[in-house]
């Protein structure tokens, strides 16, 4: 039984949290990680990717808002079968300023959430193809 | 004056699921377009075709391919894609050609034929196409992110799912009474609650459905106009495509994140409202002139954000204007008295081309029972999500 990412290099495992890349120029954090050019207008930076490096944001933040799933997406989406609803929060992050989706760890209903509750990242099982599980981030309500 | 183009035809084929080819649906809304125009094919000088990605190659090259079916005449082309703004794309790339004396007649016409079900990211594996990857990594569907929009609407106005439902009901009874609607039949508060929830907080009757349909205009200068004995055209005021500015803080499809504003605040009017405003700009003329608007209602709650953003009232104050009647026909600024995409599910690159046929025929005073008494000036406003927006101001 294995565990890896359902995409590389978005987030670590442990401890969890989301990587994405910032500008040494002008601060501006980016997620998923942008390699390309800081895309502030009105940064000075070169502009050629040089001025991005690997960042890892802060893993707390407020829900901005949420929302659940309740038919089967269709593909590239993996489904258990039967189908299982889930939710999906989007939630600002105090530090970076910045609204980031993800799926809310199961057995958390839209009825148990509210915006501006506090969250946390974690990590957890997508979908699971043949001996692996396949890792996404998550939110998790903070205790 | 000087900067307005004369709208002299509009044409429409029926939204549905017709289960044909779209370039017959955008061929009975061109030939409908230039006959209320009383012009001809060979009166075009160009074509803007809004492309359509689910139809194969032909779709992708959309104005070829209608100036193909309507006989290749020597018409100048161009095909445009702007995601659910490729309609009015091609209303400003054929504006713009007016505008800058190179042509005086131009086409418009985009047309589709929907596949079933959720909108699908294109096929195949492609990792890094954040279309793509939304499904993967979240499934995150498009009602998922209307819903996300909705939820947030209740948490700060304190909007209800009531509120959301009557707005179906609202553009249901428009849509009653247009032929040109997919759905003509009326329905009620309770129905739409009772429809099964897709996307909490949103039931299935507050997302539109996506249809087949075609629609068609036909532009000319003001000055060609008036040589053909048209007076008073409605015009074309004003047209933004404006792009988000930096940092983009409110989260649409199919972003993963919005842009951190962590380091640069954030821009005084978002996305949706500085499309409206530079269009505002462009005509010299404000939200208060404004007598009917189309608002694109991918959900029922995504009309009220609609109404806030190109200042039809303040925010939080359109579900107020909404139970008071106000933006019905008949109230003090009606609100998609085609019936919305609540009525007519999108025929994405149609849809935006269809607002204007709809607003044309209004300020015309063609629109039958469904008459708005007396408008003035409509606005008509499109998100093409992905980047993509538009606003258009039509006078009379
Ligand atoms: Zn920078």
């Amino acid at each position: 039984m294995g565990r890896k990412p359902a995409v590389d290099g978005w987030f670590s495992v442990d401890p969890a949290a989301l990587v994405g890349t910032r500008c040494g120029d002008c601060g501006t954090p980016y997620f998923p990680r942008n390699e390309i050019a800081c895309r502030n207008p009105g940064c000075a930076g070169p502009k050629d990717g040089s001025e991005l490096a690997p960042y890892t944001f802060s893993t707390r933040g407020r829900i901005w808002s949420y929302a659940d799933s309740r038919y089967k997406p269709p593909p590239p989406y993996v489904s258990p079968e039967p189908f299982r609803p889930y939710v999906v929060a989007a939630v600002e992050l105090d530090v970076e300023k910045i609204v980031v989706l993800g799926q809310v760890v199961p057995g958390v209903g839209v009825d148990d959430l509210a915006v501006g509750q506090e969250v946390e990242l974690t990590v957890g099982t997508l979908y699971t193809e043949g001996d692996d599980d396949h890792l996404v981030w998550m939110w998790r309500p903070v205790a | 004056m000087s900067g307005d183009v004369a709208v002299v035809g509009t044409g429409m084929h029926p939204w549905g699921k017709w289960g044909k080819n779209f370039v017959g649906y955008g061929l009975t809304a061109a030939r409908e377009a230039l006959a209320e125009a009383g012009l001809s094919w060979r009166d075009v000088q160009y074509v803007a075709g809004a492309d359509t990605i689910r139809n194969g190659y032909p779709g992708f090259i959309a104005g070829a391919t209608f100036a193909q079916a309507l006989g290749w005449s020597g018409a100048r082309v161009s095909s445009s894609y702007a995601a659910c703004a490729s309609g009015a794309q091609a209303i400003a790339n054929a504006r713009a050609q007016i505008l800058a004396g190179l042509a005086d007649v131009a086409l418009v016409v985009g047309a589709d034929a929907a596949p079933k079900g959720f909108f699908a990211p294109v096929g195949g594996d492609r990792p890094d196409d954040p279309d793509w990857l939304r499904f993967r990594l979240l499934g995150a569907t498009n009602p998922l992110y209307f819903a996300l929009a909705a939820r947030r609407r209740m948490a700060l106005y304190g909007s209800t799912p009531e509120d959301f439902a009557l707005v179906k009901v609202k553009n249901a009874r428009h849509g009653a009474a247009n032929p040109n609607a997919r759905y003509r039949k009326e329905t009620t508060v309770a129905e739409v609650l009772e429809s099964p929830v897709v996307a909490s907080p949103l039931h299935l009757m507050d997302i539109c459905a996506t249809s087949d349909g075609g629609a068609a205009l036909v532009l000319t200068s003001v000055e060609f106009a008036r040589s053909r004995g048209l007076a008073r055209p409605v015009r074309i005021a004003g047209l933004s495509t404006v792009t988000p500015t930096f940092p983009k803080t409110v989260i649409d499809l199919p972003d993963f994140a919005t842009d951190a504003a962590m380091t640069v605040p954030e821009p005084a009017r978002p996305f949706r409202a500085a499309l409206a405003y530079a269009a505002y700009e462009e005509a010299g003329i404000g939200p208060s002139d404004v007598s009917v608007a189309e608002v694109y209602d991918l959900s029922t709650a995504l009309e009220l954000d609609w109404m806030e953003d190109i200042g039809l009232c303040a925010p939080g104050e359109a579900e107020s204007l909404l139970r008071a009647g106000e933006t019905t026909i008949g109230g003090r600024i009606p609100v998609n008295p085609s019936g919305g995409l609540a009525s007519f599910g999108e025929a994405v690159p149609a849809q935006a081309i269809a607002q204007i046929c709809e607003l044309t025929r209004q300020l015309r005073h063609r629109s039958g029972p469904r008459q708005v008494p007396s408008p003035n000036t409509a606005i008509a406003v499109n998100q093409g999500l992905f980047g993509h927006g538009s606003a258009t101001l039509l006078t009379h």
